[in-house]
Parts: C-alpha cells; structure tokens; sequence
C-alpha cells in the first residue's frame, strides 16, 4: 500500500498538482462547504458555545501541566481494572509492542477502528511486515484502504473522492479482500455503505483482536472514551477477544466529570451533530461483556519535544475534531495530500513539524502553508490559536535556514536598515515612482506573483511627499524623528 | 515495557515519584521512565495551569420540556419515537415486533417479563456463550436504558440486567429501547454524567447508526441496528 | 481633535491615493491630521514570515513615532491588528501603549467619532470584502458595511462568501502562489456574480492581490479601499 508520507515534496509543490486538479477541487469544495454551514448551526444551538470552548482549553492545559501525575493516575486506574499498560517512546517501539502483542494471540487478522495513531505510526505497514493482516472498518478508511490511497482528512479520510469514484473502488477492490460488492451497485451514499456492511459484516463477526485509539483517556477512573458514528467501532470494541488501544498521551484528562465539556464540543465540532451516533466507554475488562485481555499502549513519538515548546505545546489540546480543517481556505484548495502526512489542514499544519521535526522539506515548508486568516483559530473547540504558533514555527525554520531561507533573511534584513531609515525609504520610493514608466508588467524575479496577477501601477509620487508638498509646511508640525508633537 | 493487571496499587495522582506501580515486569526498555522524565523537563518552566473554570451552563433546557425535546431531536436522527403508559406498553411491543416481521428477539436477563408477556417472537437469551455469528441470525432486541438527555436525543445503555451485554444491542438490525420518562430523563450531558457509573462500559446512542463518510452528507443505516425505536413510558 | 496618521507603507509607496483620501476624509470631519515621518513599516512581513529579531527594531520605530498621540489612525485592519495583537509581546512599555492608540479608519470613525454617514457620494455599485485581520482579529464586524450603506448614491451588493480569505496572506502570496492564485480567482469570481462595479475592501495589501487578480483576468470591476470611496463627495467626486 502507498500509504506513506516518506519523501513528500514541499507543500506548495504538492499542493499545485491539487490546485489544478477540477474534479478533486470540486468535491473538497463541496464537502466542505457542506459541513461548515452545519457545524454553525450546530454550535449556534447552544449558548455558552464560548464557555465550553475555555473549559476545554483550560482543562487540557492543566492536564498538559501535570501530564506525569495524570498519566501515573491513569496507569494505576486501568491495573486495577484488569488492563496492561505498556509506554511506547516512539513509532517503532509502538508498532513492535503492537504486534508481539497479535502474535501472542496467535491470530493473523486484526480489526481496526479508525484511529490517527495508529495511522501515524503506520501500525498497518507494520502489522503487515510481520504477516497480520489490518482491515480497516470505518466506511472512508476502508474507501482509503481498498484504493490504495492515502487518508487525506482527520475525520473523512476520503473526502477527496465522490460517490462515482467510491463506487468504482467498491466494484473492483472488495472481492480482492474479502466479499465483493453487490452486483450492479449505484452510486448512492445508501447504497455504497449496504456494500460496506456486507462486506465488513464477515470479518466483525470471525475478528479475535481488535485495535482501536482512544478519543479520551480519564485518569481518575482508568475510562477509554471512543467517539463514532457507524457502529464499526462497537463492533471492534466488544466483538473481539483481544482489545489493543493505542493512545497519545495527550489524550488524558483528569476527570469523569470532563467529558461533559467534550461531550458537548467534539460531536457539534467535528459532525455537526448534537450528539454522534455511538460513544463507547470502557474502563478495563468487564465480566463476561466485551474483551477480555485489554491492552493500552501510551503513545510518545514526539509529544514530548512538542510539550517542552512554550508557544507550541498548545497543539498538544487538539481534540482531532477538524473543524480548522473544514473552514481552511488552504485546505480546501489544496487538499489533505499535500501537507504529507496523516495530519492535514491547519493543525496538522503545526502538529506535523513539532511530531517529526522541521529537518524535511515538507516539515519545514508546513508553517507557510496558511494566510494566516484566522478561521481555524475561530472554529477551534479547545482555543488553538493556530496562527500563532504557525508564526512561532515560521521563526524556528527561518532561524534554521537552509534552502531560501538565508536569502530570506539578508533580504529581510536588508528591507529592515532601509525601513529604519526613512529618508532612504522615501528616496528608494521617489526613484520606483519616477521610473514606473519604464517598470517590464513582469518584473525578474517577480515570477511567483506576476504569473498569475498583474503588479499594482506604481504611483506618481509616494504618500509623504504629497504631505510634504501638501501639508507639510502649514499648520501641523510633522514629528520627524519621533519626537513628542 | 508493560505494568500488569496483577500488580499491587500504585502511586495516586498526588505521587511525584513515578515509580513502576508494584515495579510490573521491570523487563521494560524503560520507555515509562524517560516518557515521564521528558514530560516533567518539559513543563519545568511552565506557568501555573490552575483548575478549571467551568462557566458553562449545566443545562440549557427547562426541566418541563425535556421529553418533549428528546422525542423532537431522538427523530431528528431518525430514531422512532413512540410514547405510552405503562398499560399500553406490552401491546406496543407487540405489535413494533410484528411489524417489523421478527422471528426471534433478543431478551437481556433481567428484562421485566411483562414488556413481553403478548410478543410473538421466539425469545433467545443474551448467553455468554453465544457466539457474534448466532446473534447475527437474530431479528431485534428490546432493552431498557441507564438514561436518556433530552438536548442530544441520546439513550445511554450501561449493561444493567434489563439491558444485557453490549453486543446484544449492536449485532441485531432492529433495537428497541425502552425508556421511563421522566425519572430516567435528563436534561443534559453535564446532568446524564454524575449518574453514570464510569467502571460499568457504557454505550451512549444517539439515532440508528450513521456516516457522513460519502462527500460529508450523512446517510443512517450501516453497523449498528439500523432500525432504532424509542418508546417513551410516561405514567 | 488631533490625530496622527499611520499610512503604512504599502500605502506610502504603492497606494497614496488612499493615505490622501484619509487625510481629506478625516480633515472634512473637522479632524486635524499630523503625518509623523518617522514612520515606516510596522513590520508584520518580518514578523509573519518568521523574523521576530527583524521585526524588533520597526516596532520600536514605529512606538517612538507615534509617542505621544491620543489617536493613531490606520487605513489598515491588518496593521492595525500587528500593532493590537502583537506589539505588546513583542516591544516595550511604549509599544504596548501603541497598541492601546491605534484604531483602524473604521473603528476610528465609527467609534471615535460616532458617524456613519461622513457626507461622501459615491454613485456605483460596490461590493465589500471584509479582509481577514479587520474581521476576525480586529472584530471590525458591521462597521465598514454601516459606513457604505450610509453613502450617497452607493448601492452595495452582498458578497458570496464574504468571510473567506481572498489568499494574500503576505508572503504566502508568494510562497504559495498557487494556492494563494485559486483563493483570489475564487474571490473575484463571487464578486464578479454580485455585477458591482465596485470591489471593496479596508486593506490595500489584500486589494494588490485581488486587483492584480482582476485585471490579469480582465475582470469588470475595479478594486477600491474603502477611504477613496468615502472622500469622495458630489463636489469632487471619485470617478
């Protein structure tokens, strides 16, 4: 499978080929237009939206503050509720504790909840290295599986397909993994999740191991918490004998009581639904009701570095619910693809480079991927404010060099000496004024704005001197040097 | 490295020592400890986060119209409501399994005889020992619920005799919930928690199952019972 | 009343026709208006673009022209947003205190001045675009649209998705070309379905993009800040 993001191009390249592309244009248009004007009302339904929205950031932050604490408290929670807690540093430690923990069991086959850990440490790759076949259960990742794609959304991993495309999928790709579509299947949403059911129905019913993430982890209690809509993630959570959850360790939070803000936040953020159709609980084992071997694998893989970046670590409260991802400009033409990595839009867009690193190109060209218009910050159910830490990271690649970035800064510091100067700023004016005759319409150099948009005429004259012939000499006295008026 | 289920009580939440609870397997690479030691370097310096302000509202319905409002929006997810006392309730029952053409309906142990004392349908036990396959054959099931939240139109099922194990509510294509309003109505999520018990697995339900995975249009109906009937029991 | 202009320097160099129009707007107010040379730019390029060391030295700049002053009025959402959002984080006591005295034109008028018909005719067809750091950073919210409503002769037509970034973005305009290139056609192409004649927006670093846009594509309508349109009046009317 391609399911993998090694050796992506740098976004605006990746995001070109999107950019050009109509038909997958018009269906992230489509979609995402669909579920914005949705999530509005949903979130105008309930009037203290903005005191819910501060009760889930402070509640993450105080969990981040004392992650030790909770994560010890959680620890200790599922012990004593008949689960084995194992800590993973990283993607391969993660993906070997995985599937010692399969092999044990003797079984070959595992089924998945749609879980973005597990996405992002490629447990599936992994599994399948070592002879275990993953089947993905959630209707758009088995869409993404089946068509050896990769998930290009946090919560619709297929969003770039239409109904047609899904169909065709559907009709060619099913009976090579088990039982095929029906015949003469249409193209209706209907019909294509009929197909899924039957399909996915055979392998529920046989499964033996199930792996699933975890949406919420409480401490106090030891509870996993799994958000969904289908019922594939019941199926995973109570049908087999073994039960694997993989979990960030951010996922924590202190208390039972919590949920009750993110109870009210995720399903209005992320569905636009007052409630999704199915959450799942579970705190342990239960007495002859569900698995009964229970295993959680705390997940670092760079949650850690991120908690130790004061302005970053605020990534660390994302709920995954990809609201910044619906209402992202960005996004929506460039498609989840080009950010290169399972986290796309305006959160992965600063998730990814503190995750992996800014070493890569792709990482390093991420904290440019926006206009820094502000909409995901406003949609954001736990106050990212994602611009800002967009910003922060702009300064750590740019500290880093490397590839245009050192011309970047001689020429930013070049603009600065003339900017702190403003007779040689109104000098440098007057001459691009005086000659705008003689302006090539595609200035050298000017290709990345020219190609596409015209330059703006440049003036007769700039602004301060038509005050200076204007207003300069009469009543008011211009403070020239910042001296008091 | 992995701390087992058999290990003695470990550090509360207040511990700052992080050690092993009862040192499990010890055999570990000893990921626990540089995790936790990276996560204590990495908020040193932090400021204070201190405990949470809760200024949201603790419902936003008025208790006179909660089962109201949780008939309105259980079919706004395109539950079936329907709305009895306790004597018409066993008829009721009766005849949404006939409807529906059931052969055989699932009954969790601890159901009250009468709901179903005038159904038709052959009663198969909720076992321990049957496997998902022979649940598979079965036509519908008919549980009782923890409690229901108005605001969300959800039913929450929490494993109580009258409502049997999870699967039992999940693997059949037609589920009938059966909820006392009002004493087992709440308003609100932040009203439903406090009367949840977090050890028991909980399923919270909100309308047939459902996707939104096709160009994010929602289209009920895929896993889980695609058949949802809510009947109301008001007396 | 005194006030101290804060053209910006996109306005200084590239647009001085709307610096001149807030002069003349503001002056007919009966407002009386200092230029301060001192100034230059407030350095939201280098900020945005990921070069805090560089933006240092402008914000100081910037706060030690404008010392002094009750008001400081910008024809800017955005760099009235730099010196709002950030200059307290970024400066010292006097920047901090900046960002207390800046007000975009429209919360100036508006707020300041309590007007929202300030006598302009305008007899045209127009549309707004409310730029993203007047909307969401500066909550400028219905005041540009209050002042246009108010406006001889102006009819104003509403844009379909008014809300969504039209792909500036500073250097991302750039950086992202492509990306920035698809957001700016799909802007023009809903304020090219409302038939104004007219597109209108509080922020000449998003017009460049959106009139450099228009007219690649030979669009037919013209990109305008909304200072040009509310300095014009019967007498010397915009054309």
């Amino acid at each position: 499978m391609s399911g993998t993001f090694v050796g992506m191009p740098s976004f605006p390249r990746a995001a070109k080929e999107a950019v050009h592309n109509k038909t997958l244009r018009g269906n992230l248009r489509h979609a995402t237009h669909t579920i914005r004007d949705k999530r509005a009302k949903a979130v105008a339904e309930l009037a203290d939206w903005a005191e819910l929205r501060e009760a889930g950031k402070q509640i993450k932050d105080h969990t981040l503050r004392h992650l030790d604490r909770y994560l010890l408290q959680l620890e200790d929670r599922v012990a004593a509720a008949g689960g084995t807690v194992h800590w993973a540093a990283d993607a391969d430690e993660a993906n070997r504790i995985v599937t010692d923990l399969v092999r044990a069991t003797g079984e070959t086959e595992v089924v998945k909840v749609k879980s973005m850990a597990t996405q992002e440490i490629g447990l599936n790759e992994a599994l399948e290295a070592e002879g275990i076949a993953a089947y993905e259960t959630d209707l758009a990742e088995l869409i993404v599986q089946l068509g050896d794609d990769r998930p290009s959304h946090i919560l619709v991993p297929a969003i770039h397909r239409n109904r047609g495309e899904i169909r065709d999928i559907f009709r060619t790709k099913m009976g090579d993994w088990g039982r095929a579509a029906p015949k003469g299947l249409s193209d209706t949403p209907a019909d294509l999740a009929e197909a899924a059911r039957l399909h996915l129905r055979e392998k529920f019913l046989r499964a033996k191991v199930g792996i699933s993430g975890a949406n919420f982890m409480v401490a106090e209690t030891g509870t996993l918490v799994v958000f969904e809509s289908e019922g594939n993630g019941r199926m995973c959570l109570t049908l087999p004998e073994t039960l694997i959850s993989v979990v960030g360790i951010e996922k924590v939070v202190p208390t039972w009581r919590d949920l009750e803000v993110f109870l009210q936040t995720l399903p209005r953020s992320s569905t636009a639904e007052r409630m999704n159709p199915y959450t799942s609980t579970w705190t342990g084992t239960a007495d002859g009701d569900g698995p009964r071997t229970f295993h959680l694998v705390l997940l670092d893989n760079g949650r850690t570095d991120t908690l130790a970046d004061e302005v970053g670590r605020q990534a660390l409260r994302c709920i995954r619910c990809s609201a910044c991802l619906n209402v992202c400009p960005v996004y929506e033409r460039a498609g989840g693809h080009a950010y290169g990595s399972v986290y796309p839009g305006p959160i992965g867009a600063i998730l990814s480079p503190q995750l992996r690193g800014i070493q890569s190109e792709i990482d390093a060209s991420l904290p440019y991927a926006s206009s820094l218009c502000g909409a995901c910050y406003e949609v954001c159910p736990v106050a990212i404010d994602i611009p800002e830490v967009l910003v922060h990271l702009r300064e750590r690649v740019a500290d880093q060099g490397g590839k245009g970035h050192r011309l970047e800064k001689a020429a930013m510091k070049a603009a600065g000496w003339v900017l702190d100067h403003p007779g040689v700023l109104g000098a440098g004016e007057r001459v691009a004024s005086k000659t705008r005759k003689l302006h090539p319409s595609k200035l050298p150099g000017a290709g990345a704005w020219t190609r596409s948009r015209e330059l703006p005429e440049m003036p007769a004259e700039p602004f301060r001197d038509w005050w200076k012939k204007n207003r300069g000499e009469s009543g008011t006295t211009p403070n020239t040097e910042g001296k008091k008026p | 490295m992995s701390t087992s289920p058999a290990a003695g009580p470990g550090p509360g939440p207040d511990s700052a020592s992080g050690a092993a609870p009862g040192s499990a397997s010890g055999s570990g690479s000893g990921s626990r400890e540089r995790i936790l030691a990276k996560v204590r370097a990495a908020v040193a310096d932090a400021p204070d986060a201190p405990e949470v302000t809760r200024g949201y509202l603790d419902t936003h319905t008025p208790d006179a119209g909660m089962v109201d409002l949780l008939a309105e929006n259980l079919a706004d997810y395109r539950a079936v409501v329907h709305r009895t006392d306790s004597a018409g309730l066993t008829e009721l029952l009766m005849r949404l399994l006939a409807e529906h053409g059931s052969r055989t309906v699932l009954v969790p142990p601890g159901l009250p005889p009468s709901w179903l004392a005038a159904a038709d349908p052959t009663r198969i036990h909720d076992r321990e020992a049957s496997t998902a396959a022979e649940l598979d054959e079965v036509d519908s099931v008919v549980t009782g619920c923890a409690v229901a939240i108005a605001e969300t139109g959800t039913i929450v099922l929490d494993g109580s005799p009258d409502q049997g194990r999870r699967r039992i509510s999940l693997i059949p294509d037609h589920h009938i919930c059966v909820v006392r309003a009002p004493e087992q109505v709440v308003a609100s999520v932040p009203r439903a928690l406090p009367r949840l018990d977090p050890t028991r697995p909980l399923t919270w339900i909100s309308g047939p199952s459902a996707t939104s995975d096709i160009e994010l249009d929602r289209v009920e109906g895929v896993h889980g019972p695609r058949t949802l009937e809510v009947v109301l029991v008001e007396d | 009343m005194r006030v101290a202009l804060f053209v910006t320097c996109v306005n200084d160099a590239v647009y001085p026709s709307t610096g001149i129009a807030t002069v003349r707007l503001l002056e007919r107010l009966g407002v009386e208006v200092d230029f301060p040379e001192a100034q230059t730019c407030c350095g939201q390029p280098q900020y945005n673009t990921g070069y805090r060391a560089e933006t240092e030295p402008l914000v100081r700049r910037t706060a030690a022209a404008f010392e002094g002053y009750e008001y400081v009025v910008t024809p800017s959402g955005s760099c009235a947003a730099m010196v709002r959002q950030h200059y307290p984080k970024i400066g010292d006591a006097s920047a901090a205190s900046l960002a207390t005295r800046t007000y975009e034109l429209t919360e100036f008028l508006v707020d300041v001045l309590g007007v929202t018909d300030v006598g302009a005719y305008f007899p045209h067809t127009v549309t707004y675009h409310p730029s993203c750091h007047g909307l969401r950073l500066l909550g400028l919210g219905d005041r540009p649209r209050r002042l246009l409503e108010a406006v001889e002769g102006l009819e104003l037509r509403e844009l379909p998705g008014a809300d969504e970034c039209c792909g500036f973005g500073g250097t991302f305009a750039v950086k992202n070309s492509d990306v920035s290139t698809a957001m700016g056609q799909d802007k023009v192409s809903n304020a090219v379905s409302t038939g104004a004649d007219v597109l209108c927006g509080a922020d000449n670093s998003c017009l460049m993009h959106i009139g450099g846009v228009l007219r690649r594509e030979e669009a037919p309508l013209r990109a305008l800040h909304l200072a040009d349109i509310l300095a014009s009046t019967r007498e010397e009317p915009l054309v």
